[in-house]
Parts: C-alpha cells; structure tokens; sequence
C-alpha cells in the first residue's frame, strides 16, 4: 500500500522510478503466498501444452476441463496415442492419485505415450498441482486463464485467423514435413522433443505464429518459422492435423 | 589386426549372401530402378523417402558396405563417455522389412553412366534409372605429411565412427597425468565442421571428470572455427588451463607427423603427444571421383534445385560428397537433401509433383555436461547454389537452463533423425 501511494505521488516527477516501483509492486504480488498461487505456479510447468477453464482447448496436449473422473484417452476431439487409449480401455480413470503417479514419472507410468514431460519429483509439488486443477477443473467460469492465452496472442490471432481461412494443400504439407520430422517423430514418439502428429490445425498454426512474432523463443522453431509462407502454414497444419499417432 | 580382419571376412560374407538373395533378374522387372550408393544419414533417407512415397512404384537397392550404421554424429558423446556404441549403431532391418528396399552389402566400384550400370567388387553389375550417389567423405591421408591408412592405427583419425572412433577412446582412457593430447584439425571443407571442437570438449571433459592432470593442444590449418566464440568461452569456464588452440599465423604450418614418435613438427616446434588425433583433408568418397562426378577439388557439383549432378542428369549427389553451397557438411544436411532429391527423382520417373526446394540444418555441440549449444539456418537455391536465407548461433553467456535444453533438444533429434533414416 505504502509504495503504491508513493509511486503514485511520483509519477508525474519522475516517470521512470515510478515504472520501477510499480513493477517491483507487481513483482511482489506474483510471489506464491497461498497454496493456490504455488498451484497455479507448478502448472506454468504444464501450460504450454494444456489449457484449463472456461473456454479451454486441445493444445499439444488436450484441455483439462472435466478431467477428474474421466477415463484416460477419451477427451472428446483430441488424438490420443496408442497407449494412451490402451490405459483408459484397461480401465484407467483420472483421480487425484492415479494423475499423481502419472505426473511423477509420464513416461513410466504409461509406457509409449507422447507427453513430453519429464515429471514432477516432489510430492508436494504434485499435491499443490493436484489441489489447484481440481479448483480450478472444477470451477465454473472464472476462465482468467483461457483469457491470459488470447492476451499473448492477440497480434497472432489476426494472422492466424487469414491462414486458418486458406485450405490447406496436404500433399505439399508432406514434402513441407520432411523439414520437421527429422527431429519431430512421425510415429509421434517422444524423446526431448514434443510430437507434433495430430495437432489441432489452429493450435498449430497459432503456435508457428508465435515463433515467427518472437513470442515463442526457441532458436531452432524460430528460424524454420522465419520463411513460411501462409501457404506453407496452412499446408503443415493440414498435414500434421490429418496424422494419427501410432 | 585380428579384429580387423574378422570384420572385413564379415563384410565379404554379408555381400555374397546379400547378392545370393537378389531377385534372379532385376532387369526383367517392370517397375523403374532407382540405386543408392551409401546407407548413411543421406543415403538411408534418400532410400526410404523413395520407397515409402512411391507407394511400391519404385524398385529402390540400397548399397552398402556394412552390416549395420554407425552414426558419425553423436560418436563425440560415447568418447565423453555420455553414450555406450551400441546406441550410435543402427541396423538396416526395417528398411527391408517395411519399406521393401534391397539392401546389398558390398562396395560398388565403378559407375557406367552409359549403360546406367553399377558395378560391384565382386563383379556384380546393377542396373538403375536414377542413381542417388552418397558416399560421404574420403581421408585424403598424405595432405598431413607422414600421415597414412597405417599411421591411423596408432594415431586414429576417428573421422568415419566405428572402430577408429573406438581406438580413440581406449587411448583417450588410458591418458595419465602429465601426459599431452595432440589434435590436428582439417583444412576446410570437411565433415562436421563444429566436431573437432566438440570433440575436444569430450576429451576435456573425460580429463577432468577423472581428476587427470594432462594438456590439450589443438594445431590447427585454419585461422577461425565453427562456434570459436561458444566453445572457447566454454573451454575457459569448464576446462581452465586446459586446452590450448593454436592457429597457423603462430604455429605456421604442419611441416611433418611421426605417430611412433608421438610427434608433430610444425613451423614453430616439434609437439609431443601421448595421444595424436590426425584429422586430414577430405573429398568426395572414390565412387563419386572415379565416376567422374567431383570437380578439380574433390567434392561434387550439384544443382540446387534438385541436388542433381551437373555431369549426369541420371545422378543425384548429396551429403558430404556434394558441394552443397552454404550448408555445411552434416548428417543433419544431408537427411534434408536427401529429400529434395527423392522428390526429384520420384518426380522423374514417376511424373509426380516437385515443390521448390528448400533445405534446413541444425548442429548441436556438447561443450561439458548439460552445456548444449547450436547453430542452424534455412536455405533456398539462388545465383547457382544453395544459399542461406537465415541463420542463428547459441549466444556467449546463456543461462544454464537454457543451455541443458538444448542439450536434451539434441538428444531428441539423434532419435528423431536415426527413426527418419532407418524407419
């Protein structure tokens, strides 16, 4: 409160000090003080492929709304891996102890599936984690987090929104492919690199757009970005789109 | 000696086997012919992405003179002891047994471009329509004076990865302190040209994690390297005192190598090593020379639309042996003109469409564990070759976080490339 005031009281003098203060002030309120912060914290881990509340969709991974109770690899509308739809036809159901086990080790406790996620050491960083998506999969509207998403590609969206409009040539999306699976599996495999194969075509083409606007900042993603066309764009989505893991 | 010879017996047997089982007359079949010289990481892509888009339309033999691939990429991390050789060694089943390719263990000879015809050693003639020619590179032996295929025994080059990359590592394991590692970089253009510093890296790094107190020295014919700034910031961090580079504006040339000796003499002083690392100038793989497809300099020119010979209409050259403009000579190169020249090819004898060329790469390098990083860029054929439209190169100074993802990003790659090469 103090140092509100004050940055208030500064403002006009001197514009940059305050800038400072205020981000400071800012900085400070984003410290996880309750256990629902240190929640929301632990899933900037997941966020980059998995959107949760009102409004969320299939990324790279599928959204998790409704997640508790459901039976694994059965989100509506999202290509699951082989072995992802083996475990939810042997019977596996999202609870909070079986996501546990599955978010200490995904590679081990689901063999072959596509997550590309190392794990989460410590058991009470998956409580929190735990405690924080039933909140929040569970709660009705709230959605800020959907809402944080369209923030941060607002410049993309139009951009994304002209390449969505163009269909997609599949057959130059193969050849255009050979680019991306020299290290981008197509059998969808996992290996440090995330898989690509049967993502949805918006998600797709948004996340190239964020590459090529320097939102995204891996080097390599970057530059394969750098020269594609619209065209070239709505070809991959296309093709990627049309692939199903294996 | 024993063990080499038992390798080379295997080799003989696997060729006469393999020609055993070729189809009674491949001649009589309807179906076009296309051949590939060499099973690494152009030739194997080029074989696969032929047979697995031509939906059976194409007869595809693969050539081959081993059993089964070691990669060169990634050999410089079993010498850091990061990756056991078997995880490097890639065997050619599936593309038999999925994609229907032939594949003849043999050496090829000689080419007849009139007949469109290889020859094999063993006397064996195999005809084709279109001929994919990756050999990958020779040693030029004698371009470091007093060097030779016999001096490699004891001073391994360790440039094409196999047994020579695993008679490094013994000799690289047995260094104690006080001891001197000698390293002779190669002239430009080579293979791999962030490797030899890479490959100093996993010394360094196998000296130090042992607690053993020896020098490294690099004699070195060319005035700048691939990634200097990365890898000597690097060097200076993880490895002080340790290395030392020295150009040819101070050490002023190789006069002579005596690998009994453990010497090299140069300009400046005669060096003594323990261990001599002999990494000589490289061509074109003999196939490609004797078949008339290199220039004056040893390395094949290529269209850069196409990657198709500008001697011979019916071959298509890529990877190391081809003069590949801007890019530089990689595994990660030759997979993405493998590509470009399958298209073309399939576009030949099947009337399929061709797109516009386009070709990319991305080399990683290991500087100490968890310390990745990488240098890449797009490519486009303009004025007469592949020309690079952008690059990018890791940055001095990156925090480690970002350093070990890229290191796990490489990772990523080796297996995605290896799946894309062998299926």
């Amino acid at each position: 409160m103090i140092k509100s005031v004050r940055a208030r009281s500064m403002r006009s003098q001197k514009s940059l000090l305050s800038t400072l203060l205020f981000l400071a002030a800012a900085l400070a309120v984003s410290v996880p003080a309750s256990a629902e912060d240190a929640g929301e914290e632990l899933f900037g881990q997941c966020k980059g492929c998995h959107e949760i509340g009102a409004g969320a969709k299939h990324k790279v991974g599928p959204h998790l709304d409704g997640i508790f109770g459901r039976t694994a690899g059965t989100s509506e509308g999202f290509k699951y891996s082989a072995a992802m739809k083996k475990a939810g036809e042997d019977g596996l159901k999202w609870d909070a102890e079986a996501l546990a086990k599955y978010i200490e080790k995904p590679r081990d406790f689901i063999k072959g599936n596509r997550m590309s996620f190392r794990g989460m050491a410590k058991e009470e960083d998956r409580k929190l984690l735990i405690e924080w998506l039933t909140a929040k999969a569970s709660e009705a509207p709230a959605a800020d987090t959907a809402h944080k998403v369209d923030d941060t590609g607002a410049t993309v969206r139009g951009f994304a929104d002209a390449v969505l409009a163009l269909e997609g040539d599949k057959e130059y999306g193969q050849y255009l492919a050979g680019e991306c699976v020299t290290c981008h599996q197509i059998t969808g495999q996992v290996e440090g690199i995330p898989s690509i194969v049967g993502v949805p075509r918006d998600y797709f083409v948004r996340a190239m757009l964020e590459f090529k606007n320097n939102i995204r900042t891996n080097e390599v993603m970057k530059l394969r970005a750098a020269n594609m066309t619209n065209e070239d764009l709505a070809a991959l989505a296309a093709y990627f789109e049309s692939l199903e893991p294996r | 000696m024993t063990k080499f010879t038992r390798r080379q017996f295997g080799v003989l047997m696997g060729s006469t086997a393999a020609v055993m089982s070729l189809p009674v007359s491949l001649r009589a079949q309807g179906k076009p012919k296309v051949v590939v010289i060499g099973g690494g990481a152009g030739g194997a892509t080029a074989a696969r992405y032929i047979a697995k888009d031509s939906a059976n339309e194409i007869d595809v033999t693969l050539i081959e003179a081993s059993e089964k691939y070691t990669t060169c990429f990634f050999s410089n991390l079993y010498l850091g002891g990061y990756r056991d050789m078997n995880s490097i060694v890639h065997s050619y089943d599936k593309l038999q047994s999925n994609y229907g390719i032939t594949k003849v263990t043999g050496r090829a000879k000689s080419i007849d471009k009139e007949k469109k015809t290889v020859m094999m050693e063993d006397g064996t003639a195999i005809p084709y329509d279109r001929l994919v020619v990756a050999p990958g590179i020779d040693i030029i032996y004698d371009s470091v004076p007093g060097y030779s295929e016999e001096a490699a025994e004891i001073a391994p080059h360790a440039w094409k990865a196999g047994p020579q990359t695993e008679l490094l590592k013994a000799k690289l394991d047995a260094i104690t302190n006080g001891q001197q590692i000698i390293m002779v970089a190669p002239p430009n253009p080579y293979r791999c040209p962030p490797g030899p510093y890479e490959r100093i890296s996993m010394m360094a790094h196998v000296l130090k994690s042992k607690g053993v107190d020896a020098k490294i020295i690099i004699l070195d014919p060319k005035d700048k390297f691939s990634k200097q700034a990365l890898f000597q910031e690097g060097w200076d961090k993880h490895y002080p005192g340790m290395i030392e580079w020295i150009g040819p504006d101070v050490h002023g040339g190789i006069k002579n190598v005596d690998v009994k000796a453990g010497t090299v003499e140069t300009d400046l002083d005669t060096f003594k090593g323990d261990l001599l690392n002999i990494i000589p100038a490289q061509r074109a793989g003999a196939i490609a020379i004797s078949a008339g497809l290199a220039n004056d300099k040893g390395f094949c020119p290529i269209d850069p639309e196409s990657m198709r010979s500008t001697m011979d209409p019916n071959i298509f050259v890529i990877g190391d042996a081809s003069i590949a403009g801007d890019m530089p000579k990689s595994g990660f190169s030759a997979n993405s003109q493998a590509k470009v020249a399958a298209m073309n090819v399939r576009g030949d004898l099947l009337k399929s469409k061709v797109f516009p060329a386009k070709y990319s790469n991305t080399c990683w390098s290991l500087i100490e564990s968890d310390d990745g990083v990488k240098v890449g860029g797009q490519y486009s054929p303009a004025d007469g070759k592949i020309t690079a439209t952008t690059n990018f190169i890791s940055q001095k100074g990156e925090d480690a976080a970002l350093r070990k993802s890229t290191y796990e990003e490489s990772i990523g790659w080796y297996s995605g490339i290896t799946a894309d090469m062998f299926g």
